[in-house]
């Protein structure tokens, strides 16, 4: 369903829990399904021995993909006209993340958000924005 | 990633749904996407990332016959000639932007042109030296015309980052 202009005001929120301790074999399909094999991601023995990491961590992108699904069950589908992040932390595995929209302003039919994905300890792993076309 | 074919498929746009754990049925189910706004399915946001596997180079992926840099018998099967840094062999990935012109659903076949863009350094607290380069990829439709423009910001550490 996608969102009413009439209905959004400056600072309205939508939160979503993006995954609750990631695990190893979501990273691998994140790997399989986009095609980005970057052992980094999951080969534990290249990424301690080699990258000089603790473990494999998460692709960016799927932490932005998780988020995007948090966009897409809040505007609706085929609603966004602009998205974009900066990952600002790695996501490691058994990580737990919440994902939250906030309302900037609604103009023109579109809705322009501020858009932060965090970490069970509190720690900003993506911060960006999207913006969307309203009702 | 230039890519000259990306078919965009169905059962692709259902394994990247399932890879972000979105069980959103516009992904899944052709007859329930019919009767929805989009009136079929289409792709989720970040799938255009996905065109990676249409390029018949990347580096990220084992290249048939050719060492790769992950782990077998060792750690890396290739000896380096020199850092790349930390991240591995791809760096890390630092920012990623898309603007939707239209969205692409199964039976768009796509072009994905790339341009080189802005290139910076900064000095990084937990990682040393930070290299960003920018990259403007421009997909483009059966028809030619502008489906998703992407800009990616990717970034070689000094080292790896301190946790």
């Amino acid at each position: 369903m996608a969102l009413s202009a009439s209905n959004l005001k400056a600072g309205d929120t939508y939160t979503e829990c993006l995954v609750d301790d990631l695990s190893r074999t979501q990273i691998v399909m994140y790997a399989g399904a986009s095609g980005d094999y970057n052992p980094v991601h999951t080969d534990e023995r290249f990424t301690k021995e080699v990258a000089g990491y603790p473990s494999v961590f998460a692709h960016g992108m799927l932490t932005m993909g998780m988020t995007g699904r948090m966009l897409t069950n809040y505007v609706g589908d085929g609603r966004l006209t602009k998205y974009g992040v900066r990952f600002t932390s790695q996501v490691w595995p058994g990580d737990t993340l919440n994902s939250t929209a906030t309302v900037v302003d609604v103009t023109d039919g579109i809705v322009n958000l501020n858009v932060e994905t965090t970490n069970q300890d509190g720690a900003v792993v993506l911060s960006g924005y999207a913006a969307a076309r309203v009702d | 990633m230039a890519v000259d074919k990306f078919p965009v498929e169905g059962s692709h746009i259902m394994m990247f749904a399932r890879s972000v754990a979105d069980d959103n049925q516009i992904y899944y189910d052709a007859d329930y996407a019919k009767s929805t706004e989009a009136g079929g399915v289409i792709a989720p946001p970040t799938f255009a990332q996905s065109s990676a596997q249409f390029d018949e180079t990347y580096f990220l992926r084992p290249q048939i016959g050719e060492d790769w840099f992950g782990s077998g018998k060792e750690a890396t099967s290739i000896k380096k000639k020199e850092s790349s840094g930390g991240g591995g062999g791809g760096g890390l990935h630092a920012e990623q932007h898309f603007e939707y012109h239209r969205h692409i659903g199964p039976g768009d076949v796509l072009t994905a042109e790339v341009k080189p863009g802005k290139t910076w350094e900064k000095e990084g607290k937990r990682s040393g030296k930070l290299v960003f380069s920018e990259t403007i990829t421009e997909y483009r439709d059966q028809n030619g015309a502008l489906a998703i423009t992407a800009r990616g910001v990717g970034v070689r550490t000094e080292r790896p980052v301190d946790q």
